[in-house]
């Protein structure tokens, strides 16, 4: 039993992270209907701007306090990954929004290439190891939470809650939803149809680099091609909770988190991520809409 | 006067967007360019500045913009302009010699490719030639055409196919092995294994359309790779098969060093490598025609029409009595079917596989091939593979690269980089490949070429 709570926190931790990365694919998905496949990498990318920002701060202000270098770690992620997809989706997405339906995931898929092997690069591909940032752990009986996860889940939880209510509250979510459901009409009655989308791209992106730092910190370690894995895991959870919906991109990624963490402890590691993708295909051929999503209606 | 203050005004816009361009190249690229991050000598993670390198990308950033927005927009927007006045666009009938025989003359060019490197590089020399260039880039116009079936034909979007191929290698290599099965039984056989697994694959996710169809197999290549990479008590997991044995030539020669009917020994040649080579070339090219063939006929049978009309409209065609179940298994299985051919040529030709030869990435670069090429159309595939397979082998090529950027400087590490940066420009620019357009081969009266932006995948 207390196995099975231990791993249920992991779980959690993992999920929280996936959930993250899960918002920005299915926010896109439903503005655009395009999946975004370099979401993984703006993810990445955002671990290594928290990297390099640590190691900055770290080398010009020895002492800092741990908590704020976290924040400002967390903010130069999120300005620095906004600015990236923010360029990506007006470089390449936009000038293809009228095309055929596979070219934007074409496109995609390229600046997912461009991007983890830019970090290459520019980076080099070895490991990047940072020292352990939050070191404190806590007992309950024979159960061990660390600080780390707990800061990991109450930021997904704030976070969550701020999105829910920008998307459900403010007219800029308004614009959005209302983008997500007529495009055309929606720019007739006077919605920034290009600007809503933009945004939609900045505030997924911004919330991948909270889910970078957050991995930096729980793993202590970048490395350029930690896109790929993560991103799929994420869009499976976004497909899972049902993509277009916010609250299920996060169960999605709870769901993922929990499954990956127990599959490890209860079957074999190796095979972890054999079951979420055997999860993703069931998923989508057995319940397409997922646990939250509307059913798409085929129209002629 | 007014021509003059036009101008002006499109410089001081075209200044103004490069410094844009100027501010947002800063912003993107300040941390990842201007700061490189490396390990000392106790292996601590450490950083560096590199401004200099940063200023070139924003200079360059900058520069280009300016270009783009003050003079080649302009240009463009001219010719566009140009066009339209003059009404229908150009139709041009008269084909030269060159365009009419391109075929022919490629196929011909193909076949003396081999001796004519062996004559202007010597026998050891034209190694390089037919094996890294030739092999190469044959096995990826192989690849993309039997992945063409499924995308450009069936518009069925596949980003597992790599599986297939992995299926094919891994027959190959271990039933050679444990069976000792000569290559000539074991082709055919890896090919109907990997279309058994098409069909395996393709019959759950038959319902599925479009991109969700594309992350099924995306999940599904990945799972094979994994089953290689951990099912270590048969594939050897990570460590990979090696010593796959060499195809024989059709089992009168071999080209086993040991063996008593060596092909150089009957023949009396010099011992090189060169020849098995040279062999292997042929057999690819072989196996090459055989898909373009397969291809062009199925195209005019029954079972091709419905893959295109599955392609176009997947409703209309299921409301024609189209059974769209069969069709789309058949475009998985000979899809597949190509791959498992491929894949059991690679692994005699490398004699060694392993789960990093089948990563998601090579997925990519087939239907980057594919879709760079312009769907459906055989010619543009093959064009693509030849720049972009070819282009990025030359690239190893380019020592001059090191006297210009400094000794460290590898030219491989771009290879990824500029295939990915390939993608987005053809398909910002030219989103139907290098050839847009396709002779249709069902038609009233008069044949007339389809533009491409007729054609669609799946989505109707």
């Amino acid at each position: 039993m207390e196995y099975f709570v231990q791993q249920l926190a992991n779980g959690l931790t993992l999920g929280s992270i996936y959930g993250l990365i899960a918002i920005g694919y299915t926010m896109v998905y439903g503005i655009i209907g395009m999946i975004n496949f370099a979401h993984g990498d703006i993810f990445m990318l955002g671990a290594f701007a928290a990297l390099i920002v640590f190691l900055i701060l770290t080398s010009f202000f020895a002492g800092i306090p741990v908590a704020l270098a976290l924040l400002v770690m967390l903010i130069a992620a999120m300005l620095m990954t906004s600015l990236w997809n923010w360029t990506i989706e007006r470089v390449a997405y936009r000038p293809l929004r009228g095309s055929f339906r596979l070219a934007p995931l074409i496109t995609a898929i390229g600046m997912s290439i461009v991007l983890s092997n830019f970090i290459q690069v520019t980076q080099g591909p070895r490991n990047k190891p940072i020292p352990s940032l939050v070191t404190d752990v806590y007992h309950f009986g024979n159960i061990t939470i660390s600080l780390k996860q707990i800061i990991i889940v109450a930021v997904t939880a704030v976070l969550l809650t701020v999105f829910w209510y920008i998307v459900n509250k403010t007219p800029l979510g308004r614009a959005q939803r209302a983008t997500e459901q007529d495009r055309k009409m929606a720019a007739l009655l006077g919605v920034d149809v290009d600007r809503t989308i933009s945004i939609t791209f900045i505030m997924g992106a911004a919330l991948a680099a909270v889910a970078g730092t957050m991995y930096l910190m729980y793993y202590g370690v970048a490395t350029f091609n930690d896109g790929f894995i993560p991103g799929v895991k994420a869009f499976t959870a976004a497909v899972l909770g049902g993509i277009g919906s916010l609250p299920g991109a996060v169960l999605g990624g709870l769901l993922i988190g929990l499954i990956e963490s127990l599959w490890s402890a209860y079957f074999t590691i190796a095979y972890k991520d054999v079951a979420t993708f055997a999860l993703l295909a069931f998923v989508l051929i057995f319940k397409p809409t997922g646990i939250l999503g509307r059913p798409e209606v085929e129209k002629v | 006067m007014a021509q003059s203050s036009d101008n002006n005004s499109l410089m001081a816009q075209a200044a103004k967007e490069a410094l844009v361009a100027a501010a947002v190249s800063f912003g993107l690229f300040i941390l990842y360019v201007g700061i490189e991050t490396y390990q000392d000598i106790n292996n601590a993670l450490v950083w560096r500045t590199r401004w200099g390198l940063l200023a070139v990308f924003v200079v360059i950033a900058a520069v280009s913009r300016f270009l783009v927005v003050g003079f080649i927009k302009p240009h463009l927007d001219k010719r566009k302009r140009d066009k339209a006045k003059a009404g229908i666009p150009e139709v041009s009938d008269g084909k030269n010699f060159f365009q009419r025989n391109f075929l022919k003359i490629a196929l011909i060019g193909l076949l003396i490719y081999p001796p004519l490197s062996v004559m202007l590089a010597g026998t050891q020399g034209s190694l390089k030639y037919v094996d890294n260039f030739g092999i190469q880039i044959l096995i990826y116009v192989m690849l993309a055409w039997g992945l063409n079936i499924v995308v450009g034909l069936a518009g069925l979007l596949d980003l597992g196919y790599v599986a297939f191929y992995a299926v094919g290698a891994y027959s190959y290599a271990l039933l050679s092995q444990q069976f000792g099965l000569s290559f000539w039984v074991l082709l055919p056989l890896s090919g109907i294994l990997a279309a058994f697994w098409g069909v395996i694959l393709g019959f759950p996710v038959l319902r599925l359309r479009g991109d969700y169809l594309a992350i099924v197999t995306l999940a599904f290549g990945e799972i094979i790779r994994l089953v290689l990479i951990n099912w270590t008590a048969v594939t050897k997991g990570t460590f990979g098969i090696s010593g796959i044995p060499k195809a024989s030539f059709f089992g009168i020669w071999s080209f086993d060093v040991g063996a008593a009917n060596n092909f150089t020994k009957a023949w009396g040649l010099s011992m090189s490598s060169a020849y098995y080579k040279i062999f292997l070339f042929y057999l690819i090219l072989a196996l090459c025609m055989l898909t373009a063939y397969v291809t062009i006929k199925l195209r005019r049978m029954p079972i091709g029409r419905a893959w295109e009309a599955l392609r176009e409209d997947e409703i209309a065609c299921r409301s024609l009595g189209i059974n769209t179940v069969t069709t789309k298994l058949t475009a998985f299985a000979i899809g597949a079917m190509i791959g498992g051919f491929a894949g059991a040529f690679f692994a005699t030709r490398q004699g060694f596989v392993s789960p990093e030869s089948f990563v998601f990435l090579e997925s990519a670069v087939i239907l980057a091939i594919v879709v760079l090429g312009g769907m459906g159309s055989l010619t543009g595939i093959a064009i693509a593979a030849i720049v972009m397979v070819g282009g990025t082998e030359l690239l190893r090529e380019m020592e001059f690269l090191k006297h210009v950027f400094g000794p460290d400087f590898t030219p491989e590490l771009y290879r990824m980089l500029l295939f990915g940066l390939a993608m987005i420009v053809v398909m910002v620019f030219k989103p139907r490949g290098f050839v847009g357009s396709r002779e249709p081969t069902a038609f009233l009266k008069e044949r007339k070429a389809v533009a491409g932006s007729f054609t669609k995948e799946g989505h109707g």
